[in-house]
């Protein structure tokens, strides 16, 4: 399980948002050369976001790069450029089928192999825009040992499905619920898509709660200002991280007397109940790390 | 007879910096910006790197700094470069 | 630099002597002269009385400045509460002119951007001498280009105070706009169409100028009961038609900031200050205007809510965001030295709990205990630093004036703990030196530096810089700091000015000489 609440998107043609990448405050952060970069500009946009992953200090912050699509002429010379700066992973937008993972998947081992990078050290995220490609989830999910999480794009989605677009995001309940289900089976992290209204920060609390609620690990944020509003939703109420505690503390006496089975607050208690524990303090440990409120 | 290779990369908002790359006769550096006083080591010694890395072509670049960190001004750099004609990093 | 130079204790080059010919005394360390129990003569103006009945009031500049006795060479004050709306400095000095006055000394607490005409004034000889907080714009432009003769003098806030009180600076004529004014000569700054707030630099200068003028565009036609400066150091009324722009006298509310990277360090200031235990029942902080500096304190509000925790007292340039913590109780006090804002006005006007100082109050070290040396915490900010946490105010990027030294070197000498904040780098530059152009505030009274980019402790603070790393903070060493921004920015080539031609000196609050500015080309 990943420590990625946030995702802050950042255009990649950028110089002044790109130089604060590492201040913002998000736990990870994608470097947009897709759809925040200009046509004319896609060459300057991959130059500008390799120099820069090259030459800041990221700390902590997971760095993940969108390149353009697969069907795009952008999309091979935007590996070629960024792999060799070793970024945290590439996100692969409009991800219908398992062969795009696959695919993309090749070129990257083709180009680690090529500049003495460890094999599989870059992750690879696939970005699940279209119907088509939720009802690929599971396949995708396990198309290649690379890839370490599903993120799930609600505007091409929705324009896709036909749908209508929700303040409650009833049109895609569906889509996120099969998305974390494929992701959950195989062990991969998931984000979920943005919320664009900047101004309703409320809303974005909201929708962040309840996505957290159906598993999500992370969430997207398109400006700085979302980042602690996601936090907050990401942090455990009290009474969750007490029995949480109270949870780890017994399975290690349960370890301790060598018992395999044990209870707490009359409840039985097994692995994955203690998984969400651990994930629990872990959540309740990042959130106090701070970041203005 | 070709036109002289010619681009131009990055612009002049806030913390970029716009590069302009002409083939020419010979060598020159025209640096301006609010920093031009300060930095003008630090960019013709990136300006001398970024030649190096594409075959030391002859050219003239103006360079119109707003305030650019050092992996801005680098990857405009080899942006105009690529644009002009002078080739591709790596293969 | 012209005449002899020596060394002071932070190993910059000050004069041997001032252009008078009197002696300079070397900065020494910050608490040299208190320690060694330095006691001059107070200066104060002469007794004189004014035949019963006399009108005070006039509507006639000319006639004022005639009868205030002003003559060639002699000196002037103003205040600068009126901030980039101040209309009264231009009025004085283009009457000074018409009436053929000469070779002036100028002694205002500080100058904006507003005061760019006083350049002409210099260059047609109106003006001599500057004695000045800050200078910016035209003004300091002309000074950094070497066009006035003799040193301008920069004090701090304190250093002024001092300097009205021992007569490094005597005042002849104080102009004091007073934006509510009667008959008598009672004036305050917390009302009126042209209102400022706190007037406490105008509250020192009417107790120690020879002739006190107050300029006011709003007389009252009965008597003021809320008085700053009583009549009995008033000589004369000038009534004018505007005091200056009021939208830019009080700007609306300053807001918090949404800058990101004053956010971060906003974020990460406030942790420190929480990691060194000063936020407590009864501390004291001051803390500037700037971004960074009202992010800290929308922090600590929300933390003192939640703790319940309550200050004595904040201190220094007063925000609306101040005046708020001040009516939900979580301050006793607010001494109010100078109002940033028009949210402050009203509560200067109506709250006992927000009190008006002035200036030798707010900084003078040598008295019997300013307000600055009760401090827990302050904040500032900086122009930038050096790897000696040096911090300069003054100097920009290309050697040229413009800024201030304000109450910075006072509240860091006083405050317990004192913390710089500001960005890394600004317009690509990296705000960390080797060695500071202008020192304002020497190394050895800044505890921290902190950017958004990472905090470095003062080595002479260890147990600060321990207990940041108890609570889980990232305290890095201040050379490692500016290397790591400088990987970013490139290295700066250092400014090389005309060391021939010393065109400022920067006073330290207890009037000994901190540093030199020299000549630029600009």
């Amino acid at each position: 399980m990943s420590a990625y609440r946030s995702m802050l998107y950042i255009p990649g043609n950028s110089p002044s948002l790109l130089q604060h990448a590492p201040i913002f405050g998000s736990d990870s952060v994608l470097l947009d050369l897709e759809d925040a970069v200009a046509l004319s500009e896609k060459d300057a946009a991959r130059k500008l976001v390799r120099h820069m992953i090259a030459t800041l200090d990221f700390g902590r912050i997971l760095v993940t790069v969108r390149v353009n699509g697969a069907d795009t002429p952008f999309f091979e010379r935007d590996l070629e450029e960024i792999i060799p700066a070793c970024p945290g992973a590439i996100r692969l937008p409009k991800c219908g089928t398992p062969d795009d993972v696959r695919a993309a998947d090749a070129k990257i081992s083709a180009l680690e192999e090529r500049h003495g990078i460890a094999a599989g050290s870059i992750k690879l995220h696939a970005m699940i825009e279209s119907a088509a490609g939720v009802v690929n989830a599971n396949a995708i999910a396990g198309a290649s040992p690379r890839l370490s999480a599903i993120t799930i794009g609600g505007q091409d989605l929705i324009a896709d499905m036909g749908a209508k677009k929700s303040r409650e995001g009833w049109e895609i309940f569906s889509a996120r619920g099969q998305i974390v289900i494929a992701a959950k089976s195989r062990g991969l992290d998931v984000y979920d898509t943005v919320w664009t209204d900047v101004n309703d920060n409320e809303g974005l609390f909201e929708e962040t709660k309840r996505i957290v609620a159906m598993g999500f690990t992370g969430k997207a944020a398109i400006h700085p200002m979302q980042v602690p509003v996601i936090h907050s939703a990401f942090t455990p109420e009290p009474r969750e991280i007490d029995f949480a505690g109270r949870v780890i503390r017994a399975a290690e006496e349960a370890r301790r007397d060598g018992r395999g089975v044990f209870s707490v607050d009359g409840k039985m208690v097994d692995g994955p109940i203690i998984a969400q524990a651990a994930r629990v303090l872990e959540l309740a440990a990042l959130s106090k790390r701070g970041g203005v409120q | 007879m070709t036109a002289a290779k010619t681009a131009e990369a990055g612009s002049l908002e806030s913390s970029d910096c716009l590069v302009i790359i002409t083939e020419a006769d010979k060598y020159a550096l025209d640096y301006s910006g609010a920093n031009a006083s300060l930095f003008r080591r630090r960019t013709e010694a990136a300006v001398a790197r970024a030649l190096s890395a594409y075959g030391n072509p002859v050219c003239a670049v103006v360079i119109k700094d707003q305030g650019a960190l050092e992996p801005t001004l680098n990857a405009r750099l080899e942006t105009a470069l690529e644009r002009a004609g002078y080739g591709r990093l790596g293969s | 630099m012209s005449g002899e130079a020596q060394k002071n204790a932070i190993g910059r080059d000050v004069p041997k002597r001032f252009f008078d010919g009197r002696d300079v005394i070397p900065y020494g360390g910050p608490w040299a002269r208190v320690t060694a129990g330095d006691s001059p003569e107070r200066c104060a103006p002469p007794l004189g009385g004014i035949a019963r009945g006399t009108n005070k009031v006039t509507w006639d500049v000319k006639e004022a400045i005639t009868r205030s006795g002003l003559e060639n060479g002699m000196t002037i004050s103003f205040h600068h509460h009126l901030r980039n709306g101040d209309e009264t400095v231009g009025l004085i000095l283009t009457a000074c002119e018409e009436m053929g006055l000469r070779d002036l000394v100028l002694a205002p607490s500080s100058l904006s951007e507003v005061h760019d005409p006083v350049a002409g004034f210099v260059r047609r000889g109106v003006i001599g001498r500057i004695h000045t907080s800050g200078v910016r714009g035209e003004v300091g432009k002309l000074i950094s280009r070497g066009e006035m003769e003799i040193p301008v003098m920069i004090h701090s806030h304190g250093g002024r105070a001092r300097a009205i009180e021992d007569g490094t600076i005597r005042i002849d004529v104080a102009f004091l706009a007073a934006p509510t004014c009667d008959e008598a000569g009672n004036f305050t700054g917390a009302i009126g169409k042209s209102a400022c707030g706190s007037v406490g630099y105008a509250m020192q200068d009417a107790r120690y100028a020879r002739h006190v003028v107050a300029i006011t565009d709003n007389l009252l036609p009965h008597r003021l009961s809320r008085v700053s400066v009583p009549q009995h150091l008033v000589n004369q009324v000038l009534v004018v038609d505007s005091l200056g722009d009021p939208r830019k006298i009080a700007s609306g509310a300053v807001r918090l900031t949404r800058n990101p990277v004053e956010r971060r360090i906003a974020q990460d200031a406030f942790d420190l200050l929480l990691a060194s235990g000063s936020i407590k029942p009864g501390f004291s902080i001051q803390m500037g205007s700037g971004g960074a500096s009202l992010g800290v304190a929308a922090c600590m509000r929300d933390h003192m809510r939640a703790k319940r925790i309550k200050g004595d007292f904040a201190c220094g340039g007063m925000t609306g965001h101040m005046v708020e913590m001040l009516e939900e109780g979580l301050f006793d006090v607010l001494y109010d030295v100078q109002s940033f804002d028009s949210a402050v006005t009203a509560s200067v006007a109506d709250n006992p709990g927000h009190v008006e100082i002035d200036q030798s109050c707010y900084a003078n070290p040598l008295n019997r205990g300013c307000v600055a040396h009760g401090l827990d915490v302050v904040i500032l900010a900086a122009l930038d630093v050096d790897v000696d946490f040096n911090v300069n105010v003054l100097t920009g990027h290309d050697g040229v004036l413009r800024g201030a030294s304000g109450g910075h070197c006072d509240t860091a000498a006083g405050a317990k703990l004192s913390v710089v904040v500001l960005p890394s780098f600004r317009g690509g530059v990296c705000s960390i030196k080797d060695s500071v152009l202008t020192v304002v505030t020497p190394g050895e009274t800044v505890d921290a530096i902190v950017t958004e980019r990472g905090m470095a402790i003062n080595p002479l603070r260890p147990e600060l810089a321990e207990a940041a790393r108890g609570a889980g903070l990232d305290v890095m060493d201040l050379r490692e700091l500016k290397e790591n921004i400088e990987r970013l920015t490139g290295k700066a080539e250092p400014i090389t000015p005309d060391r021939s031609r010393t065109v400022a000196l920067v006073e330290y609050r207890d009037g000994t000489i901190l540093d030199s500015v020299c000549r630029v080309g600009c």
